[in-house]
């Protein structure tokens, strides 16, 4: 039997606990990948089963958790109860410059925390009341974005109209957010609803918002990094490099971004996303509205660097092109040394991952870099064309599942043994007791920064950490 | 020497540069590189001038600013208070192999499961409904009979604890129907335990979930359990308490005692299972059966009167049990337990504990110094907090600023007394209903020596300069703390060690600078 049918039988396997019905569904999700199969073989951004334990989260996490939150001089409302913004109160580590409470916000926590008498006599009012008070207390702020909890879309409240009556009155953008978590089957509608957003509440106006540098003149190097968080600083090392290149970046959207640096996004020449799933949308807007064009890059290890630079500057002229050689060059010595060291240490080391949307392909490249081989991969979140995307990133064999319960994920891991598990926090413990070594994927296990040849460094060094690590080796007792 | 004797990995040299010098965030962005490409990306923020910043930052600092925050009445920032399903979750998790059930949107579940792993380091497994549009017109019906039987079917529990989201709740779902269609059509067994609770996020907060869910697995587990006698045993529930090193003390004292106890809702191992390499998917010591049984125990002793008063009332109503509220925190709240358990058992206070008295009083006339007279800044929940106050105004601190988010006017009156009986009290105001943004306020205007609360008191520490001792609830950025007690005389030396050792800290960092601050630099303290 070949790995290819060794692993399609395990998965049969591991779907045989379900319910019939379950199972019919879980099977079209899960797949090996094979040479032919230029989409994974899986379907993708589907319902999720009920009561499976599946890791992905709601539209409300993807929009102002993920693509709005980082946008650091403006301040974003959890409209509606509570736990929303508790439970994503500074969670994703979203690195910013910046005098929190003062001209930036982002580790802070805004709700309208509605009790009883708001869904039964609506929020609206407390919303436009709230809004005065965010002035009066943040002058400061650039700005508001609106983000409903799963209240706010059943009891018919008009955030529309309230943000624009209060944009009017204020002078500053108040941008709804429809984003409760009911709609759509994860993050990934959240990430979709926010880029709409963008398109319908924000550049429409952007001529009139937008503040020029001083002796700001367009040029022909301007672009825009789109969709990169800034998780423990990612975004920095990329900016360093696209300068390097020669290149001008004039916003960051969303990671250590601002209101101005979104408006300013119609001015540059390209745009550049890191993360494709979550930001495609204004991409392809932005490309149809203002005819700028975008580019996905990939940040992760020295290979898909080398590969993205020049990928990049090949949109440029012989300036940038010439340039970009010259970074590769110069970096390729250190980047040589790191591999050197860390592959003798985890070389043929086996990877399994699951991630949200960009990840599980996406530093595939790195892993294999270090010598690594990812067995298994799947996004919580990712669509049709992530899958497609995917296929040229893993090798014949890799067990493909998308939107993987507990159970299929725990199963996975048992039968196919990895060296390491590379997920997400509410997994990370339970891998850990099975004694397997495990990095955190979404907050880089609170070091960073991955991207770049900066974060590469940082990539290997924690690779290694988890995996040579000798606590592991203390887990069965002596007399066991 | 060719042969390689030691199995090191060689370092290879690269551009002079030393390869053991990775840096990471901590480091790297604090190089001229970096800084340079911050002050170049300035340009295209279009940020306010450093000028007026600080001199924005400046007014948050004073009178008039307290004044506008504490005006408003929309707006909450920084709240100290999640909603109800978390603490629904966290109970339901300390009984035996039962597998805790959100009803409603899915987000909410990964959001509950990242918060107490978050805390806890440690997994926790709990499945979700997975609601979208079609359930919000049609209702969860058939997601809860889906959800049902794929989590029965696939987990295996003894006991499925159901709470609702706030979307579940405001589409008006049946729950209890729907748990009984599920069960007419066989998508779970008919004796399946299946306790469910409303827990609507815009009523109360995680404690009334902890107590709506609480309230529902009794009466659920001890249906038709009432017996002619009781068993002799008291049953105790510690509530909303995020040490389990609590429940192991309590477990050990009632062992010194030699009372035969049910923990309601022991989670101790939940939260802190071994690794053996194996995991283990259930891990709530609290068996069904002896749940089932408490209903026919001398007495049930709650900890938390603030987060169980209807599961309080509903023991004492429906199954005309004694009950008790203790706050075993601190020596007089320890006492105070210890001596009614002694009476009502007729069982005297173990030496061993009269020894621990002796030692905890000892550990604190040895530091007392250090901790008189400081004035304290706190927060969390009601009960915490109460237990928190009692034990530094017996230590002679002074609670100045206490912050409830989530209060009630009952624990306001019970805070107000007990700084008014201490002299030590007679600065503290109780400040209900208020966030964190509002204690920020506070600490500029009226600043304090010491603020207690969870992590997310880290950003006052960084604001205002005043040293944070984590106890509460989450602590994100600190390992361990979870594993200890806080609770009897043990759990005292605990929670002042913390106290005491911050403080004596905070003078090192004052005191450090060569030449300048130095001088008080003491090797002795």
């Amino acid at each position: 039997m070949t790995t290819v049918e060794d692993r399609k039988a395990l998965i049969d396997e591991v779907l045989e606990a379900y319910p019939d019905k379950a199972k019919k569904l879980r099977a079209k999700h899960i797949s090996v990948q094979e040479a032919e199969k230029a989409d994974c073989g899986v379907k993708s951004n589907k319902k999720s089963v009920p009561g499976v334990m599946t890791t992905r989260g709601c539209a409300y996490a993807g929009a102002k958790g993920v693509v709005w939150g980082p946008v650091k001089d403006m301040i974003h409302i959890s409209h509606g109860p509570v736990g929303c913004g508790y439970y994503s109160w500074s969670g994703r580590r979203n690195y910013y410059i910046g005098t929190t409470g003062v001209d930036t916000f982002g580790t802070m926590q805004f709700t309208s925390d509605f009790q009883e008498r708001d869904i039964v006599f609506g929020g609206d009012k407390k919303l436009a009341k709230l809004i005065d008070e965010l002035g009066e207390l943040f002058p400061l702020s650039q700005g508001t974005t609106i983000e409903s909890e799963c209240p706010v879309g059943l009891i018919g409240d008009d955030i529309e109209a309230v943000a624009r009556a209060k944009a009017k009155e204020t002078g500053k953008p108040v941008i709804p957010v429809r984003c409760e978590g009911f709609r759509g089957v994860s993050q990934s509608l959240g990430h979709h609803i926010a880029n709409d957003t963008v398109r319908d509440w924000v550049l429409p106006k952007a001529d009139e918002y937008r503040k020029l540098p001083d002796g700001f003149e367009p040029g022909p190097y301007d672009v825009n990094i789109i969709g990169d968080y800034n998780i423990g600083g990612d975004a920095w090392p990329s900016r360093l490099l696209l300068e390097e290149i020669g290149l001008r970046v004039i916003s960051q959207f969303s990671g250590d971004g601002t209101f101005n640096e979104v408006v300013m996004t119609p001015l540059a020449k390209l745009n550049l996303i890191h993360c494709y799933r979550s930001m495609n949308y204004i991409c392809r807007f932005m490309e149809e509205k203002y005819g700028i064009g975008w580019l996905e890059y990939n940040f992760f290890g020295p290979t898909q660097i080398a590969k993205s630079l020049r990928k990049i500057a090949a949109q440029f002229d012989e300036t940038i092109q010439a340039k970009a050689e010259e970074v590769i060059a110069k970096y390729q010595p250190r980047m040589d040394a790191i591999v050197d060291k860390y592959r003798a240490r985890l070389e043929g080391k086996k990877v399994m991952m699951m991630v949200g949307g960009l990840r599980p392909r996406h530093v595939v490249p790195a892993f294999t870099d270090l010598g690594m081989d990812v067995i298994g991969t799947g996004y919580e979140f990712g669509h049709g064309d992530d899958y497609k995307r995917t296929a040229e990133y893993v090798n014949e064999g890799t067990v493909i599942y998308d939107d993987v319960s507990g159970y299929e994920f725990e199963e996975f891991a048992k039968e196919l043994k990895p060296d390491l598990i590379a997920a997400g926090i509410k997994e990370k413990y339970v891998f850990q007791k099975m004694a397997l070594p495990f990095r955190q994927m979404h907050s880089w296990d609170y070091s960073g920064p991955y991207h770049g040849y900066d974060g590469f460094e940082v990539f290997a060094r924690d690779m290694d950490m988890a995996i040579n690590n000798p606590t592991w080796g203390l887990i069965n007792p002596p007399w066991a | 020497m060719t042969d390689n004797l030691d199995n090191t990995i060689p370092t290879p040299s690269c551009g002079g540069e030393d390869l053991g010098q990775v840096k990471d965030h901590f480091e790297l962005f604090h190089t001229d590189t970096y800084q340079d490409l911050f002050e170049y990306k300035r340009q295209f923020e279009g940020a306010h001038s450093r000028d007026l910043v600080a001199e924005t930052a400046e007014w948050t600092k004073s009178w008039d600013y307290r004044e506008k925050n504490f005006a408003r009445e929309a707006l909450t920032v920084n709240p100290a208070k999640a909603c109800q399903p978390l603490g629904a979750l966290f109970v339901a998790a300390g009984f035996e192999d039962t597998l805790p059930y959100s009803h409603g949107s899915q987000g909410c579940v990964a959001y509950f499961r990242s918060h107490l792993t978050r805390n806890y380091k440690e997994p926790f497994q709990a499945v979700s409904s997975s609601m979208t549009e079609d359930a919000a017109v049609f209702g969860g019906l058939s997601n809860l009979k889906a959800g049902l039987e794929n989590s029965y079917t696939l987990y295996k529990p003894k006991m499925i604890a159901l709470c609702t989201t706030c979307m579940a709740e405001v589409i008006g779902d049946d729950i209890g129907a729907y748990i009984t269609t599920a069960k007419n059509e066989g998508h779970i067994p008919e004796d399946l335990p299946v306790p469910a609770a409303h827990t609507p996020s815009f009523v109360g907060s995680h404690i009334t979930g902890y107590d709506n869910m609480l309230k529902s697995i009794l009466k659920t587990l001890t249906k038709d359990e009432k017996s002619e006698t009781t068993n002799g045993k008291f049953n105790f529930n510690l509530g909303f308490d995020p040490y389990i090193g609590n429940i192991r003390e309590l477990k050990r004292i009632l062992g010194l005692f030699g009372v035969d106890y049910t923990v309601l809702s022991d989670n101790s191992d939940t939260f802190d299972s071994p690794n053996t390499g194996e995991f283990k998917m259930y891990n709530g010591l609290t068996t069904l059966a002896d749940t089932a049984d408490s209903i026919n125990a001398e007495g049930t002793v709650f900890f938390q009167k603030y987060t169980t008063p209807k599961t309080q009332e509903y023991i004492a109503k429906e199954w005309g049990q004694k009950t008790y509220n203790f706050r075993p925190f601190g020596i007089k709240g320890t006492d105070e337990f210890l001596m009614t358990l002694s009476a009502i058992t007729g069982k005297p206070i173990p030496l061993e504990l009269q020894q621990e008295r002796g030692r905890a009083v000892d550990a604190l006339t040895d530091s007392q110094a250090w901790i008189h007279g400081k004035k304290i800044a706190l927060y969390g929940d009601p009960d915490h907090v109460l237990s928190l106050v009692q034990f530094l105004l017996e230590m002679g601190a002074e609670p100045t600023h206490i912050v409830v988010t989530n209060s009630n006017d009952e624990f306001e009156a019970e805070a107000r007394e007990l700084l008014t009986n201490s002299p030590y009290g007679q600065g503290g105001t109780v400040w209900g209903g208020k966030d964190l943004w509002h204690l920020r306020s506070l600490m500029f205007t009226e600043p304090v020596d010491l603020l207690i609360g969870n992590s997310y008191g880290k950003y006052l520490w960084r604001d205002t300069g005043t040293p944070l001792v984590r106890i509460g609830y989450p602590i994100f950025d600190r390992h361990h703390m979870h594993r200890y007690a806080t609770l009897g005389y043990q759990g005292a030396i605990n929670q002042f060690n913390w106290i005491v050792n911050t403080i004596l800290e905070e003078l090192d960092r004052k005191t450090i600078v060569p030449a300048k601050t130095d001088i008080s630099f003491d090797l002795i303290r």
